[in-house]
């Protein structure tokens, strides 16, 4: 079957930046991508060309079977865009903005009232849908946005970033949302800085870096790579940090590390060692005020792929992974 | 379908101003602050009364009111173009154009009560209509086309400068010698020579005496001048305005980012 999103050699340059320097991506039909890398690693550059807002200086793109150079009409009537800040227009209504979307999509004026309260009533938002959009939290402008995104019932779907800023349980509710929408056999290409975001939602993983592709595997593969999970405890009490990190090394594939003062990190081979090491902190009595295993950070991923850290730093950072524990 | 996608568009616009009143305060304050200030203050000593004053400048004042009307666009969409709302229009199956041109459609609400306001006022303090009342409509509608034309320039500079900021000055410094080195506040005849020149090319000259024409007759028209002359001067420059600005805003709205 032909591939919902094709690209190949894909290049682009602002002025003395190399965005992206030939990248290559492919997603099936129904499928998701988790494209992940840090800022400034060209993720953004490469949604804005397969969504026809930029034009590649090389490289060929197909997007639901039309090039985005020389079909870009074809390609816009069967696309939504999720941007890295939400898209909504604050000073409209939620409703007028799903409404102005669908009545731009050729929808008549009743059409699209029907299909926005069709939308409003699946993302949540029908109580809100009165309200002005800059009333709206972050997770609600997410979700208008996302709304926004699906008037025309598009087959591609990209979202860029979609829950970069979103605590984290908004960030669940989204997560489910976008699951709703693979479910209803969506093509999806998202944009992340998180691994765990991409393992969550994604059949498949291209890590990009530096406008070049790194690693492309699925989430298991990826996280053999780069070595699966870690387990990271807080004593309670500093004085059993040596106990604790004595405990840690028996049950880790490394020798434990310090991420913090009184943290003790250990990679581990899978959900076993979290069993075993609750047992273990019970049988010795030593209490604990953080206890989580995670996937590794998009830092880890990459210094276990290219042997060093992102070039540039994950600057916002606001989902603090491993502190729901 | 490109006019209806610019309609939509253009509601946008204009249910924004609404949401946002602070919006209609230079289009409904300025020019009555511009009247007063310059009928009542210069107004005597530049023509020995105010109200004959008024007459010669009413005109004058609404062409600079609309100008200053027409320049805030690229403001506007300079940091509209910021909040991301324009990735999403430049990923729906519309015309490249159409959210500017929506934007520029939009503004004509502007344009209306910009010319209202000052002719309502300048009517309460004596302004009198002297010509028929299909020429004071036509000076409404050749004002508006006016404006319209005019805002692709700003809406270039708005598609250009990094701040909306920068747009503000830049529209400020193009403005202001528009429409003081013209007749729409005073006679060219004092000028000094090299000043008359400038004042005869400026468009803003053609636009007031067009405007004096069709509000008032030709008695207030630059000597020579005739009325359906100075229209066509309009249409034509309206013309050129769109046929330059139209496509550099359009290429610099594409490029940008």
């Amino acid at each position: 079957m032909t591939a919902a999103i094709e690209a190949r050699g894909l290049t682009k340059r602002f002025g003395t930046t190399q965005a992206l320097a030939g990248i290559d991506l492919t997603v099936g039909p129904g499928r998701v991508l988790g494209v992940l890398g840090p800022n400034g690693a060209g993720k953004t550059s490469a949604v804005r060309i397969l969504a026809t807002l930029l034009k590649p200086d090389a490289g060929t793109v197909t997007v639901a079977g039309f090039d985005v150079v020389t079909h870009p009409v074809d390609v816009r009537r069967r696309i939504g865009l999720t941007g890295q800040y939400a898209s909504v227009d604050e000073d409209l209504r939620g409703v007028e903005n799903l409404v102005m979307i669908g009545r731009l999509l050729g929808l008549s004026r009743s059409d699209a009232k029907a299909r926005a309260a069709e939308l409003l009533e699946e993302f949540e938002l029908t109580d809100a849908g009165g309200r002005l959009a800059k009333t709206y939290s972050g997770g609600m402008r997410r979700r208008l946005d996302l709304a926004a995104s699906l008037i025309g019932r598009p087959s591609v779907v990209f979202l860029d970033e979609p829950t970069t800023g979103l605590d984290p349980a908004k960030r669940d509710d989204v997560w489910e949302m976008i699951r709703t929408l693979v479910r209803q056999g969506t093509t999806v290409l998202l944009t992340t800085q998180y691994l765990e975001e991409a393992d969550a939602l994604a059949n498949e993983i291209t890590v990009i870096d530096h406008g070049l592709v790194i690693a492309h595997d699925t989430p298991e593969g990826l996280k053999r790579q780069v070595g699966g999970q870690t387990l990271e405890v807080r004593p309670a009490d500093d004085r059993d940090l040596d106990r604790v990190t004595a405990l840690l090394a028996s049950v880790g594939t490394r020798a434990p590390e310090f991420p913090a003062p009184s943290l003790v990190s250990v990679p581990v081979a899978g959900a076993d060692a979290l069993t075993a090491t609750v047992a273990r902190l019970h049988a010795e009595n030593i209490a604990v005020t953080e206890l989580s295993l995670r996937l590794p950070s998009l830092d880890e991923v990459f210094y276990s792929l290219t042997g060093h850290t992102p070039a540039v730093p994950s600057a916002t950072g606001l989902v603090t992974e491993g502190a729901a524990s | 379908m490109i006019v209806r996608d610019s309609l939509i568009l253009a509601q946008r616009t204009v249910t924004k101003m609404v949401r946002n009143p602070e919006q209609f305060l230079d289009v409904s304050v300025q020019p009555i602050v511009m009247t007063v200030i310059f009928v009542f203050i210069f107004g005597g000593a530049i023509a020995g009364t105010s109200q004959d004053y008024l007459q010669f400048a009413l005109p004058g004042i609404i062409v600079q009111t609309i100008m200053t009307t027409a320049m805030t666009i690229g403001v506007n969409l300079n940091s509209d173009l910021k909040n991301g709302v324009f990735d999403r229009f430049r990923s729906l199956p519309i015309a490249r154009s159409a959210p500017l041109m929506g934007a520029v459609t939009g503004d004509v609400v502007r344009h209306s009560i910009a010319i209202g306001v000052t002719l309502a006022f300048g009517a309460a303090i004596g302004f009198r209509f002297l010509t028929p009342w299909y020429s004071v409509v036509t000076a409404i509608v050749l004002m508006i086309v006016f404006a319209m034309s005019l805002c692709w320039t700003s809406v270039f500079i708005g598609m250009l400068a990094r701040s909306s900021g920068a747009v503000q000055g830049l529209s400020f410094l193009i403005v202001f010698p528009l429409t003081f080195g013209s007749s729409a506040f005073v006679p060219a005849a004092t000028m000094p020579g090299w000043l008359q020149g400038w004042v005869a090319i400026n468009p803003v000259t053609h636009v007031t005496d067009a405007m004096r024409g069709l509000l008032v007759g030709n008695s207030i028209m630059t000597p020579g001048t005739s009325v359906g002359g100075e229209v066509l001067w309009v249409l034509l420059s309206c013309v050129v305005l769109v046929g330059v600005f139209f496509p550099l805003a359009m290429r610099a709205y594409r490029t940008k980012l």
